[in-house]
């Protein structure tokens, strides 16, 4: 019997693990991430950059949080920008431990001159950036936000 | 007609206010602007300017801090920079933009001893009250402004274009647009993008 329960805690360790890994997808090259700022649907997509070694990123992540939940209407991204070689060691234990909820990738494509315009031309590199679009309308952001409220607020903008 | 004066008085109030709190960071230097000089105070507890360097063909003025991962990876980049273009008559002045009071690592004293564990041969000199890198249009550490001779914006962006690897870049945009300014033609590219941690500043 404690062989079984053993077993079926095993079983959904490893059923745990898997999912928090399928999770995460990480993109070494912004072709293979550029999808993601194109869906054709009617949802609003709200993707952010962020990173674990940025502090008004992380202050900020609550509200995208709270906006994920919030309506089925928007999808948001968290697009972590953190280093390749810190993956393993700093994104994953914060993502253990933060329990995020929205959908996560990683992107891991350093070659930034050749990609951040195909974000928004707005767009100097400085993050958190946020970029929000549903089918042609979007709009872009290169600051952190302050409330939940402010993120709706430009949402409300690009909701024709 | 009193009331009018009333108003404008109120308007006037109400614009001086908005100017004096607002940093708007955006509005910055483009390539082929003229770059204003300015008096900062380095580690050393020296004022520095750029028209301190008489024999100077040019600087690279380098956005950077002590906090930002980014930077921190750059920092020897930065430094060899230095070695490798002060005497050919391109020094680096390195400006910390931050406000330490938003970001405590940033404080002229925490860039005393940053400069002094990583042996900075420029100068790192603070932009205390924020007035410099508005008027640049940096946005983010690290960021270069390369000006030639007369001041003029000839690059800006990034250092080169592996942030995460020193041993692995492919473009070196400040060995270029040097190379270009010493040929005296106009580098290619004249400007780049990357990743960089925000400048702090108090919001209005």
């Amino acid at each position: 019997m404690k062989f079984i329960s053993l077993s079926a805690l095993l079983t959904l360790m490893m059923l745990e693990m898997s999912h928090a890994q399928a999770e995460l997808t990480v993109y070494e090259s912004f072709d293979d991430f550029e999808h993601l700022l194109h869906s054709d649907d009617d949802k609003i997509h709200v993707i952010n950059f962020w990173a674990t070694w940025c502090k008004p990123c992380i202050e900020e992540l609550p509200y995208f949080e709270e906006l994920n939940a919030s309506e089925d209407n928007i999808e948001v991204i968290l697009v972590s920008l953190d280093f390749k070689n810190q993956i393993e060691t700093k994104l994953k234990p914060f993502l253990e431990r933060q329990k995020l909820q929205s959908d996560i990738v990683v992107l891991t494509d350093t070659k930034y001159n050749n990609w951040l315009d195909k974000v928004s031309d707005e767009w100097s590199g400085a993050i958190p950036a946020t970029y929000i679009y549903r089918g042609k309308a979007s709009v872009f952001r290169e600051e952190d936000f302050k409330s939940v409220e402010e993120i709706e607020s430009i949402i409300n903008s690009i909701k024709i | 007609m009193r009331q009018f004066f009333i108003l404008s008085f109120l308007v006037g109030c109400f614009l001086s206010v908005q100017l004096h709190a607002e940093i708007n960071p955006g509005n910055g230097y483009k390539v082929g602007d003229k770059a204003a000089d300015f008096s900062l105070k380095s580690v050393d507890g020296q004022m520095v300017s750029l028209s301190d360097y008489k024999d100077a063909k040019g600087y690279i003025v380098v956005f950077t801090c002590n906090t930002c991962p980014f930077s921190v990876k750059y920092e020897d980049r930065i430094n060899e920079m230095h070695q490798k273009y002060a005497d050919a008559g391109y020094p680096v002045i390195a400006i910390n933009p931050n406000d330490p009071s938003i970001k405590t690592g940033d404080s002229y004293d925490a860039m005393k001893i940053r400069a002094e564990e990583k042996g900075f041969d420029f100068p790192y000199v603070f932009d205390e009250g924020q007035k410099v890198f508005p008027v640049y249009g940096a946005t983010k550490t690290p960021h270069v402004y390369i000006l030639d001779q007369d001041m003029i914006v000839k690059y800006i962006g990034a250092i080169d274009d592996n942030p995460g690897d020193a041993e692995m870049v492919d473009m070196n945009y400040v060995d270029n647009a040097i190379a270009s300014i010493q040929k005296g033609v106009n580098p290619d590219p004249a400007s780049t993008k990357a990743i960089g941690c925000s400048i702090k500043y108090k919001k209005s």
